[in-house]
């Protein structure tokens, strides 16, 4: 009953958070230099034209009434047409955005199957030689750069060794598995880093505690405390820390679709900037930022799972 | 004189985190580069040399040349200068801003700080990279338009840092002590509690100028930050990102240094916080 209505709460918490989601989008859009009838109708256009667009899109109103119009269009689904590839925006996010989720998923997935392990490595064997080096190697990762990374590792296992692909997506589920792969493992290795950073600790912070000690008292098996006490709790921290780290990924996502020529939602968006297609980085701001409350969503509840005092 | 002086200095460093001595070394290192970079510089870092294109690593040119003939070494030099100003520029108004804000809510509370629990939900929503190229691209590509984009941004994490600070702070006798003097908010705010708060958002500045430093070379390689021919870490491994199978010594030592760069700060971040800690 309790956890129900954490779940409802925090529902009702997505509302203002996505409504200011559009006030932000919706500002940004107004200061643009220039207005988008020049924009449409290109340097030339006359006087009584400026003015006949400015009335269609509605934009002789008054600010709140603009908004409303904008919430109201937002909330159907329609999101304007893209300027330069002339199809519904709404069209092209249904497009690009699952690839750079799929990205971000695989990445997400290699960065935990990466960083819990190594997590335990450099926990249960604390200021050793193991350990130092698992440091070691994730405090450069973190100062690294994604495109840098990307870079150096499209070029080694790509064009040198031709082990992957040197960019695109490819046909088919498997086919975009095995394009993903690389620009996965980038996007993963600072987010690892960032993972077994604070497992680690975690990890150390739990195995002092009382009940570890009192179950292993009890003559339970050092295997066993590992995963029902030891990962359990640990894990919790680390959820939240994931949640948090979804903008960080999803920024990465950016730089990494650009890096390897990936058609997900970031490189469009890149390529939209350099096109002045504002209608399109409008949607897909949009959309990368429900997506990571959405996520924020998520890990909320999984943390709830997980740890009952949450809820 | 430098006799007394340094083992002095010496003994001094030795109660300090390793890695705050290491990472010190590196930015003190690397701010002496970006002040002074003709010292260090071999070449002029935009001369073209069109008998040395391309030309790998050698005794002449340690780092190589790019397709322009220029010096590889010398261009990551000047650099510095660009980067180490982008890790200030960026982060100092944010920083001000952001402890000014922090300390006027978590000391008001109420109302304030409700709104600005609001904007640091919106604000953590956006993935920071497409915020700050949504705003660039409002603004137009450029490194000041950058950091306006990372300031509008920014602050608010400095502010949320400060804001949980002074709310335990002003709870404190010290601070009721001073109410009981008569003292203004305004004086208990500033030169009483937040010299006591501080110390988190130092910390987190240190974190924040290696992640601007790695967000204006990501702004540079995708064409949004630094414009070429200026001399950018971000911009020179773009431009040699052609040349990856064929010369990539033009890519691979501007990345070296970021790599070092950022790991300085995360460092001194690091050691930072250990000696913050082992202090309490």
């Amino acid at each position: 009953m309790q956890l129900i209505r954490f779940i409802f709460y925090r529902i009702l918490h997505l509302i203002p958070t996505l409504l200011f989601i559009l006030i932000v989008v919706f500002v940004l859009v107004r200061l643009l230099p220039g207005d988008p009838a020049s924009a449409i109708l290109g340097d030339r256009a006359l006087d009584a034209d400026v003015e006949r667009i400015n009335r269609e899109l509605g934009l002789d109103r008054s600010m709140a009434i603009q908004f409303l119009a904008f919430l109201k269009s937002v909330l159907t689904g329609n999101l304007g047409d893209s300027i330069h590839l002339k199809v519904p925006v709404m069209e092209l996010i249904q497009k690009r955005l699952p690839v750079t989720i799929m990205l971000t998923i695989m990445a997400s997935s290699i960065a935990v199957f990466v960083a819990v392990p190594l997590a335990f490595v450099a926990a249960l064997w604390r200021g050793k030689a193991g350990d130092i080096a698992v440091r070691g190697v994730f405090q450069v990762g973190l100062s690294m750069p994604v495109f840098y990374l990307g870079l150096i590792l499209l070029t080694v296992f790509g064009a040198r060794l031709g082990w992957f692909p040197v960019g695109g997506y490819g046909d088919g589920f498997l086919d975009n598995l095995y394009h993903l792969f690389l620009p996965a493992v980038v996007l993963a290795f600072s987010l690892s880093a960032i993972l077994m950073r604070n497992l680690r600790s975690a990890i150390i912070e739990v195995l002092d505690a009382e009940y570890v000690q009192f179950a292993k008292g009890k003559g339970i098996g050092p295997g066993m405390v590992l995963i029902r006490h030891v990962l359990r709790n640990a894990l919790i921290s680390t959820v939240a820390l994931f949640g948090l780290s979804i903008g960080t990924l999803l920024s990465g996502a950016v730089i990494t679709e650009s890096v390897f020529a990936i058609p997900g939602a970031g490189r469009l968006m890149v390529e939209s900037i350099y096109g002045r297609d504002y209608p399109v980085v409008q949607g897909m701001t949009i959309s990368l930022a429900v997506l990571v409350s959405l996520t924020f969503l998520l890990t909320d509840l999984v943390q709830a799972w997980l740890d009952p005092r949450v809820g | 004189m430098t006799g007394v002086v340094i083992p002095s200095v010496l003994r001094s460093l030795r109660g300090l985190p390793n890695s705050l001595v290491v990472g010190g070394t590196i930015l003190l290192l690397s701010v002496f580069v970006g002040i002074f970079p003709s010292l260090f510089a071999p070449y002029d870092p935009n001369a073209f040399d069109y008998n040395e294109l391309l030309s790998g690593p050698s005794l002449q040119h340690p780092m190589g040349t790019d397709n322009f003939g220029r010096d590889v070494l010398s261009r990551v030099t000047h650099a510095y200068k660009i980067d180490m100003q982008i890790a200030f520029f960026a982060t100092v108004v944010p920083f001000i801003f952001g402890t000014t804000i922090g300390a006027l809510v978590g000391y008001s509370g109420g109302i304030a700080e409700v709104l600005f629990g609001r904007v640091v939900d919106a604000v953590i929503t956006f993935p920071f990279l497409v915020l700050v190229i949504a705003i660039v691209s409002v603004l137009g590509p450029g490194l000041v338009n950058m950091y306006i984009a990372v300031g509008v941004v920014g602050w608010v994490f400095y502010a949320r840092i400060i804001a949980a600070e002074i709310k335990v702070q002003k709870r404190l006798d010290y601070a009721d002590a001073g109410r009981a003097m008569g003292y203004t908010h305004i004086r208990i705010i500033f030169f009483h509690l937040l010299p006591n708060s501080i110390t988190p958002a130092l910390v987190y500045w240190m974190t924040d100028m290696a992640l601007c430093i790695l967000l204006g070379a990501s702004l540079g390689y995708l064409g949004l930050g630094a414009q070429p021919p200026t001399a950018e870490w971000g911009v020179l491994i773009a431009d040699g990102k052609n040349f990856m199978v064929t010369a990539w010594w033009i890519s691979v030592f501007p990345g070296l240094a970021i790599v070092l760069t950022g790991l300085g700060f995360s460092l001194v971040g690091d050691g930072l916080a250990e000696l913050l800690r082992s202090k309490r």
